[in-house]
């Protein structure tokens, strides 16, 4: 066989594959555009509209829902598509490993999640008079935050259903609450006891806290708990979803 | 190449395979056949890693599919029943796909895809996505999708299944080719026991989960020697034809669309027998051909002996 590279060196081609045919053929699918993009942008603007938001508190908001939705677009999509269209049984037969698959349905979220928050950003900084501050912290929170989303957009999607719909479903029930305890539109410290308590089991909160400190506001938790409070949730993401895709399979 | 020793795969309450045990030797063609239900698609499926089994145990060249599941898969490529090429990609990003996904290295890759679309006759239709392709042309390129890894074994399922004449005909010598040439143990499930007939060296017949019986078409046919038979046709055949040509009780006779098939552990004396009656009775005959029992015959007969027959389930 030709095939002469190692395991890892395998697995590691298998994710950048996978990635690269989930950039090729799902980033521009309706859904991904409409739950990913339009359904955002109009959700913040219908709230922000109209509002004394200072932009310091406006873009780091805007910039980090517009990096929830869209990482977490892709996820949800794929797996129930590929299984309605046979194509995920070819996937699996291959010699990519269960978690290289899903690692590069991960990627493939993560990059297009980075790749559509940087308009937000550009625009927050061109059209209003809000700046970073701390350049470190706001790498640090959009890639740590892209990968948690992204995660989560996989592990949405291990049901055993050939339907992307029912999958987007259930992907909107669960990421749409998150909004609202995530800090977003009303900083944590402001919001009532059950708001500052709920806060911390969404993974948004971490990464919205984490980009407004770059944009010189206080945060609500300490940088290091923001973090490592994403690297933990994508870590438990992923593990969940490699057990649930796992057990849909058996 | 394969071994399979009580392999079982349960859906619930359902025993899809049960217990199932055969070997494939190296640059064999082995052809699983049963009727649909029969669970050749649960099995390929198990050997392919794509279902875990419930219970026993396979080996691809020496790799347990379960524990050693990726140097398993490194082994094999898959023709699955149902054509899934990713009708969003283009002809060569598919096959480009599946090389990345089995690790082949670049170069190699590109002359081996350009080398299979050429041997595919699918060189002209690169740049075609998979969804503009018909089904023979996406079953070709779902056959260069499973060998752009250079595989040792091929799994086949069901791999004519509602092409065309020629289609059907061209895949058959490309598989044929394909194990003559490169050594490259198949793994054939089909409906079609003619096609298992022409390619299989060894064929299981496959009944409710379980393996009946496993050999050569030969020396399968040779377990059914009471089906050799006689066809006759005749110009004009009169509606007392049965009662002329003076033909016993005990006799089988089928009507086949050429005539009647007769039954018989002799076909040669009663061919002749057939001739002499059907001269005397002033008939003229038109065909008179003495057959060997089929593939077809083996499998009726083996799976009526197992009872249930096509189709039935526990």
């Amino acid at each position: 066989m030709a095939a002469a590279d190692g395991p890892l060196r395998l697995q590691l081609n298998a994710i950048l594959a996978v990635a690269k045919k989930d950039a090729l053929i799902y980033y521009l699918k309706a859904p991904v555009l409409i739950f990913g993009v339009v359904f955002p942008v109009c959700f913040f603007l219908s709230f922000a509209l109209g509002r004394p938001i200072p932009p310091d508190h406006m873009v780091p908001g805007m910039l980090s829902m517009a990096l929830f939705f869209t990482a977490s677009a892709i996820g949800p999509l794929v797996t129930p598509w590929e299984r309605s269209a046979r194509t995920y049984e070819r996937l699996v037969t291959t010699p990519a490993s269960l978690e290289a698959i899903l690692a590069g349905d991960v990627l493939a979220g993560t990059v297009f999640g980075l790749a559509f928050s940087l308009l937000p950003l550009a625009l927050g900084l061109c059209a209003t008079d809000a700046s970073v501050t701390a350049v470190p912290l706001l790498v640090a929170g959009v890639g740590l935050g892209a990968l948690a989303f992204a995660a989560l957009g996989v592990l949405l999607a291990a049901p055993a259903t050939t339907s992307p719909s029912q999958v987007m479903m259930l992907s909107a029930l669960v990421r749409l609450p998150l909004i609202f305890i995530s800090g977003i539109f009303v900083p944590i410290g402001e919001m009532p006891a059950w708001g500052r308590w709920a806060a911390p089991l969404s993974p948004l909160s971490y990464c919205a806290d984490l980009v407004r400190a770059a944009f010189g506001e206080p945060p609500y938790f300490p940088p290091w708990l923001d973090l490592a409070a994403l690297v933990a949730f994508t870590a438990g993401f992923f593990a969940l979803a490699r057990l649930l895709h796992g057990r849909s399979r058996r | 190449m394969i071994e399979v020793e009580g392999l079982t795969r349960r859906f619930g309450d359902l025993v899809a395979v049960d217990a199932v045990d055969f070997s494939v030797r190296p640059g064999e063609v082995f052809g699983l056949l049963g009727p649909n239900g029969a669970g050749k698609t649960t099995t390929v499926r198990m050997l392919t890693g794509y279902l875990r089994p419930s219970g026993g145990r396979a080996r691809l060249g020496g790799h347990d599919v379960v524990r050693q599941s990726v140097a398993s898969r490194r082994l094999s490529g898959v023709v699955p029943e149902e054509a899934n090429v990713y009708p969003d990609l283009t002809v060569w990003r598919n096959l480009m796909l599946m090389a990345d996904l089995h690790g082949v290295p670049g170069p190699v890759r590109r002359r081996r895809g350009a080398e299979l679309l050429e041997l595919f006759e699918l060189s002209g239709r690169k740049r075609q996505k998979g969804r503009e392709l018909s089904k023979g042309l996406r079953q070709r390129l779902m056959l260069c999708m499973a060998l752009v890894s250079d595989p040792r074994i091929l799994f086949l399922d069901e791999p004519t299944g509602g092409l065309d004449v020629a289609s059907a005909r061209l895949i058959r010598e490309l598989v044929e080719s394909l194990n003559r040439e490169r050594r490259i143990t198949v793994f054939l499930t089909t409906h079609n026991l003619v096609e298992a007939d022409l390619l299989c060296h060894r064929v299981a017949i496959m009944n409710r989960g379980r393996i009946a019986v496993i050999d050569t078409p030969r020396a399968l046919r040779g377990m059914v020697q009471a089906r050799r038979s006689v066809v006759v046709a005749f110009e004009d055949p009169p509606a007392d034809l049965l009662e002329l040509l003076c033909l016993g009780p005990d006799v089988e006779v089928e009507a086949v669309p050429s005539g009647l098939r007769i039954y018989t552990a002799d076909p040669g004396r009663v061919a002749q027998e057939l001739a002499a009656r059907a001269h005397a009775a002033g008939l003229r005959l038109d065909e008179i051909n003495t057959l060997a029992p089929s593939l077809e015959d083996v499998f009726l007969h083996v799976t009526a002996t197992l009872g249930g027959g096509p189709d039935g389930r526990r």
